[in-house]
């Protein structure tokens, strides 16, 4: 493995069991995450983008053991340490609790309504015994406040006191207060305007830079993560079906699902709506995923072996991977 | 084209425990029969106050102002909606003449009543079918918007449809009483993209076939342009900007406009840095004198801005900005 990757994924498989219909029918799994390949490099924005249900939260929780590993191994390492995330144990998994954080969806969620701004932040501190004083702890807090654009009369209020994105603020300010190295952002602009999301996304990016982290940036929203990512990996019903550098994805899209996510973005210009390929029905059910290629039930290009044989990601061009089987003949 | 629908200075007050809050502040608006219209801004600034208002619609704490008009064209005459009082009155509009599709579905279908058992009560109290006619017409209505195999659908709960699906069937529902008016709030805002261009497409469809007025609420500036002939622009109840689509998207006149299209990510230009509007939108509480906007404007001239509210200056033809910007001697 080369130096330069924080996480590594390796068939990586999350597999959830439904609950018996009858006592002696066969136990349902959801596979929400099968077979994944990943490799996020030190310093980098990585994104990650999917409809609903494709898996996309379930990948970002297993990347912190936070989701149950049933196959498959995730490594990390950073300059100090790593870990194998399958056979962590107890001491290790709360080193690992410091240097990965996660930052949540719903900034109106995620923040207690019973705890002044300067709470909420030093929480982590407190619960991981970073600091050793209160004077530290403040010192921390103050420091990381700033950096979100938090001024000082700010620490003393209650949540309900602030808007959106000053409470997204808030949240990321806690994910950063205990100097994570890696850090999952799941969704965190879905639930701003689009005039505050741009200044959350710009905060995001700028302390990334300043602070040298790593971050998967989980995200329905096409037009966002081609803004903040340098690499963007695509999923589908639990796959990667392509993982490439931002700008060679979006200039030259290999597989036919990322190609019909692309056209389905509302153009601006008004007189722009007949290139838009359109996808019929919906994503399956994961309990019953189709058999073959998963996107073959709505693929406009599915052809027999799509049907029988799963497609394994394979290298178009450096850096740019797809899994797809008519990927060259439809380049033509 | 005919009139259907007459808006004028409609204002509307809650009586809140922190004091009386001004939700809309004089708007006024027409809209023609088969034209669609649509409503943009952020969440807080009054959009689905506004449209909910032409039903009579909120909460018993709502004060309309005393100049506040609604006409609504009906075949049978003219319909002042001011001066229904009682629901029984209010009911030739609610449902009736006006019929309105929610953001979320889930939460807008009754979860223990099938979806047909809603689709035929509402067209028995609306129309003189009877129930065998209304139960064809409901199964018609979702084979129309899309659903296959509706007559089994119409006997389902709504947690057995997909997130699509129930917005499909939400729509067919809406549209079983021929409205003449339909509103639209957020349809697609909680559907995947490519979903969300099904129903994009679906929306357009039934425009041309039914020729009914829509209003179709939504903060993304993408979906209006691919939907709406002409769009409204609000911002903290008020209305700052309203034209033709192509005129407002492509010559935006407001400096909120402007920056709602500059903060928006584009496909097309990644190295184009996210422009945010500065600050946040002010509670409703402590509404700016002068132009609401003026204390997040970048083109603030000053005194004026927050001293005197701007009037509609008109830029082109029937598009017109409200704005200081735009007065005589004010050359843009």
């Amino acid at each position: 493995m080369s130096e330069d990757i924080l996480i590594a994924a390796r068939d990586l498989s999350v597999h959830y069991p439904l609950s018996k219909k009858s006592l002696f029918g066969p136990r349902q799994v959801v596979k929400a995450c099968e077979g994944v390949n990943l490799d996020i490099a030190k310093g980098s924005f990585w994104g990650l983008v999917g409809e609903s249900g494709s898996g996309k939260t379930t990948l970002g929780r297993a990347c912190l053991k936070a989701a149950p590993i049933t196959r498959g191994s995730v490594k990390y390492s950073d300059e100090d340490v790593s870990f194998d995330l399958t056979l962590i144990d107890k001491d290790d998994l709360k080193e690992y609790r410091k240097r990965s954080q996660l930052i949540f969806q719903d900034p109106y969620a995620a923040l207690s309504p019973r705890m002044t701004v300067r709470d909420i932040i030093a929480e982590p501190l407190e619960v991981m015994g970073m600091t050793k004083t209160r004077e530290e702890t403040d010192e921390r807090v103050r420091e990381i406040a700033a950096k979100c654009r938090l001024n000082l009369e700010h620490l003393r209020r209650f949540p309900h006191a602030f808007s959106g994105g000053q409470r997204q603020r808030i949240s990321i300010a806690r994910a950063l207060v205990s100097r994570p190295h890696f850090v999952v952002a799941d969704e965190s602009v879905a639930a701003l305007d689009v005039s505050i999301q741009a200044d959350v996304l710009n905060l995001l990016k700028d302390i990334q830079k300043e602070m040298g982290l790593t971050f998967l940036f989980i995200s329905h929203d096409l037009s966002v993560v081609a803004h903040v990512c340098d690499h963007v990996a695509v999923m589908y019903l639990g796959r990667l079906v392509e993982s490439a550098p931002t700008r060679e994805l979006f200039a030259a899209p290999r597989h036919p699902y990322t190609k019909a996510l692309l056209s389905a973005i509302p153009s601006l210009d008004p007189d722009d709506s007949g290139k838009a390929q359109k996808l019929e029905g919906e994503i399956p059910s994961p309990t019953n995923p189709p058999p073959g290629c998963k996107f073959q039930t709505r693929c406009p290009e599915a052809v027999d072996i799509c049907r029988k044989d799963e497609p394994k990601l394979e290298h178009s061009s450096k850096g740019h991977e797809v899994a797809c089987h008519r990927w060259q003949e439809l380049m033509g | 084209m005919t009139r259907l629908i007459d808006v004028s200075n409609l204002t509307l007050q809650f009586d809140t425990d922190e004091g009386r809050i001004t939700a809309v502040d004089d708007v006024s608006f027409t809209l023609e029969a088969g034209e669609v219209m649509g409503l943009v801004g952020e969440s807080g600034s009054g959009k689905s106050v506004t449209a909910k208002a032409l039903m009579k619609l909120n909460a018993s704490n709502a004060h309309y102002g005393p100049d506040t008009k609604i006409t609504l064209h009906l075949e049978s005459g003219p319909v002042d909606i001011m001066s229904l009082k009682t629901s029984k009155d209010l009911q030739v509009v609610r449902g009736g003449a006006i019929s309105m599709i929610f953001q979320e579905p889930m939460a807008s279908f009754a979860p223990a009543i099938t979806i047909g058992d809603q689709m035929v009560e509402q067209l028995l109290i609306h129309t003189d079918m009877n129930a065998k006619r209304a139960r064809e017409v409901s199964i018609e209505m979702l084979d129309r918007v899309g659903i296959s195999d509706a007559a089994t659908r119409f006997r389902q709960y709504a947690f057995e449809l997909s997130g699509g699906m129930r917005q499909r069937a939400m729509i067919a529902m809406a549209l079983s009483t021929s409205p003449k008016l339909l509103i639209a709030d957020e349809p697609t805002t909680a559907l995947d993209v490519t979903i969300q261009a099904q129903v994009i497409d679906l929306m357009k469809d039934l425009v041309s076939d039914f020729g009914m007025g829509i209003i179709f609420i939504t903060h993304d500036l993408g979906v209006i342009a691919q939907t709406a002939d002409k769009v409204a622009v609000m911002y903290l109840g008020r209305l700052v900007e309203q034209g033709q689509v192509r005129d407002v998207i492509r010559n935006p006149g407001h400096p909120y406009t402007k920056g709602l299209i500059d903060a928006l990510p584009q496909l097309d230009d990644l190295d184009q840095p996210l422009t945010p509007i500065p600050g946040d939108i002010p509670s409703p509480l402590e509404r700016p004198p002068g132009c609401v906007f003026n204390t997040r404007c970048s083109a603030n001239l000053g005194a004026i801005c927050s001293s005197e509210i701007p009037v509609f200056h008109p830029v082109s033809d029937g598009h017109q900005v409200a704005c200081h910007l735009y007065r005589e001697g004010n050359a843009k």
